[in-house]
């Protein structure tokens, strides 16, 4: 278990501001920090990693203090054994794939997890290519793999998938989930996806201007038991029309274009850009096969 | 036939220099790129000075400094029997604090330009700071190391002031070509002048074009 209590001033674009976390991860549990960009999120993962110094507070993981400010301790990032995936994926140019894989190893550490992730990730046939020849849903596969080597007891990765296509996104979602049960990893992730979120987590913590305002499983953050419809879905309104006393709602929910509609209570309190969850009750669809 | 002597001088010099200076500029560059310290800027306008002060200015503190008469020149020779002044030796010290900036230059600009995240990937590895340092950033900045020693190599062949004011014009020890074609002209020998002249231009403009040709990414190879 993680227990986090950190308290660090940052200096964003928008001023000063004073990120405060206050929050318990169990173990084995897939977690997700979820806010507005600039409200801290990356910082706070820097912080869990070791990679940014709090200014006071507390991380205690399995019983260890990584950091205690007030006692001087602060692990630096190499004695944590966690896995990092960074946002641009930052593998090593100047070697291959296997090399990245092979450069992850600890001192007497066996070669054998390097061919067990090379299967998992299906990188057989990239591993003696150089990062820059691979696409983004490659470089992330290598990304996560190479975070693997040193069997890390935590997990994190910073927006892993925001970069990708909806395709390529699904399957690495997939990746994740099978590794993060597999090797039985404590796993916080950074989304701004609420699908994604929702069919991932176990825990949500969303972060505001620095601070939690919301935490706990999905269904709560995002208030989804409230509709009991049959079918649930989440998208992203791409445009608003007014016609007459109603409204028609453009919505993008994965990869297709919806047209529904919303009533006048409805329809004046969303803008373009918000995520709305599609429910339907008096349900009866019509299934074609299409492929 | 000319007398060789002066050219060895001079690649025999730019070859020392260069070498002892990518020792000294990697560690500075590498400083000075990732420091936050409130001294940094003091440290960069210290090593840049060499690219706006006439040559001979560094050459006359040098001379000073290093003079026999000096209390440092005075203990460096009882202590270690070095005599920069009038010496080969003096000339290397004096070259190494002359192309300091084209060599920490460019160095320090590879660094800076290697995202940051490359390096923390490194450590959350477990990795120690010189491993990353040797393993992961050096090889990612390897045209830059290479501009900083052919731009220092080519600038300690093209030192004039300095040399003449520490190392004076003594064959086989601190007559290097630019000196002697300055010597030679003087002399009125306009033919080895020019000989010593085409050389010296022909060797350098190679030694550029190359640079340019592999930052370019025109010679592929070597620029991975």
């Amino acid at each position: 278990m993680i227990k986090l209590n950190i308290q660090k001033t940052l200096t964003a674009a928008s001023g000063k501001m004073n990120l405060h976390v206050k929050t318990t991860i169990e173990k084995y549990s897939l977690v997700t920090l979820y806010g507005k960009s600039g409200a801290g999120k990356t910082s706070c993962l820097r912080i869990i990693a070791g990679l940014l110094t709090p200014d006071s507070g507390s991380i205690e993981v399995d019983g260890k203090l990584w950091t205690h400010i007030d006692n001087n301790i602060n692990l630096p990032p190499q004695k944590r054994n966690i896995g990092f995936v960074f946002q641009d994926y930052a593998l090593f140019p100047n070697m291959t794939v296997a090399e990245n894989l092979r450069f992850a190893l600890n001192k007497n550490q066996d070669k054998k997890i390097i061919h067990e992730l090379i299967e998992i990730f299906e990188l057989g046939d990239l591993q003696f290519k150089k990062p820059e020849t691979l696409s983004g849903g490659q470089k992330q596969r290598v990304a996560l793999a190479r975070s693997l080597v040193q069997k890390p007891s935590i997990l994190m990765l910073d927006e892993p998938l925001s970069a990708l296509d909806y395709e390529i996104r699904h399957k690495l979602q997939h990746y994740i989930l099978q590794v993060h049960k597999e090797y039985k990893l404590t796993t916080i992730l950074i989304s701004h996806d609420i699908s994604e979120i929702l069919r991932m987590s176990d825990k949500v913590i969303e972060l505001n201007q620095g601070k939690v305002v919301k935490q706990g499983t999905p269904d709560t953050v995002f208030n989804y038991k409230e509709f009991s419809g049959n079918i649930q879905l989440t998208g992203i309104v791409i445009a608003i029309q007014k016609q007459d006393f109603l409204y028609i709602l453009t919505l993008q929910i994965g990869k297709d274009i919806v047209k529904v509609v919303a009533n006048e209570n409805e329809g004046e309190n969303l803008f373009i850009g918000d995520t709305v969850i599609l429910a339907s009750q008096a349900f009866n669809p019509v299934i074609h096969k299409i492929g | 036939m000319i007398d060789w002597e002066p050219l060895i001088l001079t690649f025999k010099l730019a070859t020392i220099t260069t070498a002892l200076l990518l020792l000294i500029a990697i560690p500075l560059a590498y400083k000075l790129a990732y420091s936050t310290s409130k001294l940094k800027p003091f440290i960069e306008a210290l090593v840049s000075m060499p690219i706006v002060l006439p040559p001979t200015v560094i050459g006359f503190y040098l001379l000073v400094v290093f003079s026999p008469s000096s209390t440092f020149g005075n203990w460096l020779n009882q202590s270690v029997g070095l005599r920069l002044i009038f010496s080969f030796e003096g000339l290397v010290v004096a070259s190494i604090i002359y192309s300091l900036p084209f060599m920490v230059h460019p160095i320090q600009s590879g660094f800076s330009n290697i995202s940051t995240s490359l390096s923390e990937a490194s450590y959350v590895l477990g990795k120690s700071k010189i491993r990353t340092l040797f393993y992961v950033l050096l090889p990612n900045i390897k045209t830059s190391i290479l501009t900083g020693i052919v731009l220092s190599f080519a600038h300690t062949i093209g030192e004039f002031g300095v040399v003449l004011m520490i190392g004076g014009n003594i064959p086989g020890k601190t007559k290097v070509a630019s000196i002697a074609i300055y010597d030679e002209v003087e002399s009125l020998n306009y033919a080895t002048a020019n000989t010593y002249s085409l050389i010296l231009f022909a060797i350098t403009f190679s030694i550029l074009v190359i640079v340019y040709l592999i930052n370019g990414g025109y010679l592929k190879p070597l620029n991975k």
